[in-house]
């Protein structure tokens, strides 16, 4: 094993060079006692740079927007006991996602562990769900190798978070520090090639479809596989969804994007779904939002190619015929050989989709005289020119930004799909604004969504982030009365929230502007403004209408063609 | 359909409880789990029972597979194997009940480890069917304590799991 040799560090010495030596560039954190040694050695340099969140949710969701928006792996640094528990929330959305996250925790000191002492929470215990993998380092000799372990399984084969659990009295001690170059582990090693065979088998089924759908998720965007996808499409002529997590993996404003697919996904998408004869599922997990009831997905009959680079997303709720378990780049590689560039003949499909894509599901009404939740994103896409990131909370604004905004760009859309955890935007898009410096940064969220972070617009003040955060304000939990309206008799159950804060005073008591836009008209005009501003953070409030509802919806339980369509259809 | 599922594992600190933890969080049952050293100290052999679908037994080696401190994970009961248990068992053997209890001990190959005045502890090796049925032989009123260790199990012949 290579090493870089230098002389006795303490361990809190030790963790700050290992971030220096894998070029991490910002540490989101919240200081505490555990962390106390960790903080004096971040004080003492400036290579790696540390950002003050306010609580510790908010310094994992920077991290893992500062991750999704960056390619680059994402580190929070935490204390004990309360540090880490804050910090769940932010471990338990990454890892839904599989994003590359290396958190840092602080321990009680190696002698007090287990004896219920003040700040005390088993960290490696109640992550350990929640995370690829977690160790508690005991002793300073294993330090810098758990750092760069950490590191090397958080960034390889399918992503996810790494918690390094580090006692205070690990950080004190003193060894001599040599960082590895690399690192070998005989149980973890991920694969890279497809099998030769299957992906022939693949080409093979491409080739003779005469009704073929390329569907992809987030592992495409992940994998940095978007131009291979690209020309994998364009090439054989096929129509292509992405799922909420994979958006902009294929442009959207391409016309054989045929939009997201699942539960709010297009007529067209979900459609084409069903009645495919072969499917190419490529990073993908046909989970419960995207393909609804597996049963009813199983009635029509096709053949299914999934790659993955995880063989435990294949064949895990639907039957997968043609199983590739390999990295994204290198299975799109091999299969583009074998297509030769091939274009079946699928005329009579694409005018099916067409038919299909008439529908015009997403339609809304534009003459309304209070804002339309979808009006809003409208313009948001018009004035932004398509190329804002766009971070988003859970609901139904997050629904109307993946319909409306239409992302080219993979990375351009940074959303909690698989937790769904309200109070994720804000946080995200500090971390995206970090990474993309002189980037516009839209938050699109609702009232409820961003008071479950909102004291994050202290930290945006401190480093002048000047984010534009778009809230549609309906005055209710939007998708929970949706849910409500359709399933539970209309009767709304603490879904309304009584005495909002005046948002204005709000973001301007954090010293950042606010705007309440209340006519339609004032819409345009309102967001120029705000993205004109590049220096502050722009809070626009957008009183909408409260009885919108996301569609077309797939309901919970039912088949991905057994959509609710909205009644101006 | 029952399982049995063999694990090499990092012997490292929380490894039996990701592995425990892993089956509890996705539903899974364990009939059985044993662990303990091999013969190289680096490394622990876990054998599991399990049941279910080929589906969801799938879904469960694949998941064991994904955690990173599991270095090797076989299904055992997919091909020729051999499983056995350790059950002690402590039986009341006063005057009247000695003898029978001797010879039945006997008849399943036990062996008698441990004797008091009104007492036997009697140990007792083969796959858990054997075991059941000596419990069943027995006169359920004389049985007074019984541990069994959980099924470990071994591939026949050329079948090896090792690194």
């Amino acid at each position: 094993m290579d090493r870089v040799k230098t002389s006795a560090l303490s361990g809190a010495e030790i963790v700050v060079r290992c971030l220096q030596e894998e070029a991490v560039e910002y540490v989101f954190g919240y200081p505490g006692g555990a962390v106390l040694f960790i903080y004096d050695e971040l004080f003492k340099q400036d290579r790696v740079k540390h950002v003050l969140v306010r609580h510790e949710q908010g310094a994992v969701h920077a991290a893992d927007g500062y991750s999704r928006s960056s390619k680059k792996v994402g580190v929070a640094l935490v204390t004990s006991g309360p540090g880490v528990s804050n910090a769940v929330t932010g471990i338990a959305t990454a890892y839904m996602d599989s994003i590359p996250l290396v958190v840092i925790t602080g321990q009680v000191p190696t002698h007090a562990i287990g004896l219920d002492a003040f700040q005390e929470c088993d960290t490696v215990g109640i992550t350990r769900p929640i995370v690829k993998h977690n160790m508690l380092v005991k002793d300073v000799k294993d330090l810098a190798s758990a750092m760069k372990k950490a590191f090397h399984i958080a960034t390889t084969g399918r992503p996810g978070p790494v918690v390094v659990d580090i006692p205070k009295d690990v950080t004190a001690a003193v060894c001599e520090f040599h960082y590895p170059e690399s690192i070998s582990l005989r149980s973890y090693n991920p694969v890279r090639k497809g099998h030769a065979g299957q992906i022939k088998k693949a080409a093979q089924l491409l080739l003779e479809a005469e009704r073929p759908m390329v569907y992809t998720g987030g592992g495409v965007v992940l994998a940095n596989a978007s131009e291979l996808l690209r020309e994998l499409v364009q090439s054989s002529g096929f129509p292509c969804t992405n799922t909420l997590m994979g958006l902009g993996a294929y442009p959207a404003t391409d016309k054989q994007f045929l939009g997201m697919l699942g539960m709010h996904g297009t007529y067209e998408a979900n459609m084409a779904m069903q009645h495919c004869d072969v499917l190419l599922a490529i990073g993908a997990r046909f989970d419960d939002r995207v393909i609804g009831n597996p049963a009813h997905f199983a009635q029509n009959p096709r053949k299914i190619i999934h790659i993955d680079i995880d063989p435990s997303s294949i064949s895990k709720r639907v039957k997968v015929d043609v199983p590739i378990v390999g990295n994204i780049p290198d299975v799109l590689e091999d299969l583009l050989k074998l297509l030769h560039g091939a274009r079946p003949e699928i005329k009579a499909w694409w005018k099916q989709i067409e038919e299909w894509r008439a529908k015009d599901c997403l339609k809304y009404d534009r003459g309304s005289k209070i804002i339309k939740p979808q009006f809003v994103l409208e313009k948001l896409y018009e004035v932004t020119q398509g190329q804002a990131f766009v971070t988003s909370d859970v609901g139904q604004h997050q629904m109307w930004a993946a319909q409306f905004y239409k992302f080219d760009e993979p990375r351009r859309w940074i959303n909690s799909g698989g937790l769904g955890t309200m109070g994720f935007g804000l946080p995200a898009a500090m971390g995206v604004q970090l990474a993309n410096p002189g980037a516009t940064v839209a938050c699109v969220t609702g009232e409820s969504s961003i008071q479950m972070c909102l004291q994050e617009l202290s930290t945006c003040k401190q480093y002048r982030l000047p984010i534009k955060i778009i809230n549609l304000n309906n005055k209710y939990m939007g998708m929970v009365r949706q849910w409500q309206q359709f399933f539970h008799g209309n009767r709304y159950s603490e879904s309304y929230m009584d005495a909002l804060p005046d948002f204005v005073k709000v973001t301007e008591g954090y010293g950042h502007r606010g705007m309440l836009v209340e006519k339609p008209a004032d819409v345009e005009p309102a967001l120029r403004e705000a993205f004109g501003n590049k220096k502050e953070l722009v809070f626009l409030d957008f009183i909408t209408d409260q009885t919108e509802n996301v569609y077309p919806m797939i309901p919970g339980g039912k088949g991905i063609t057994e959509m609710i369509l909205s009644e101006d259809l | 359909m029952r399982h049995i599922i063999s694990i090499l594992v990092e012997n490292e600190a929380g490894a039996l409880s990701r592995i425990a933890g892993l089956f509890s969080a996705r539903g899974y049952n364990i009939e059985s789990l044993t662990v303990a050293p091999t013969e190289d100290a680096s490394m622990s052999r876990m054998t599991i029972v399990t049941s279910g679908s080929d589906d969801v037994v799938e879904q469960i080696t694949k998941q064991l597979n994904k955690l990173i401190d599991v270095v090797k994970v076989v299904d055992l009961s997919e091909a020729e194997h051999i499983e056995r248990e350790l059950m002690l068992i402590k039986v009341r053997a006063g005057q009247k009940e000695r003898e029978d209890m001797k010879r039945m001990a006997e008849i399943f190959r036990g062996r008698i480890i441990d004797v008091t005045d009104n007492t036997y502890t009697i140990e007792l090796t083969g796959d858990g069917r054997k075991l059941d049925a000596f419990i069943q032989a027995l006169d359920q009123g004389t049985i007074i304590e019984t541990v069994r260790t959980g099924t470990s199990g071994i591939g026949r012949g050329n079948r090896i799991l090792r690194v």
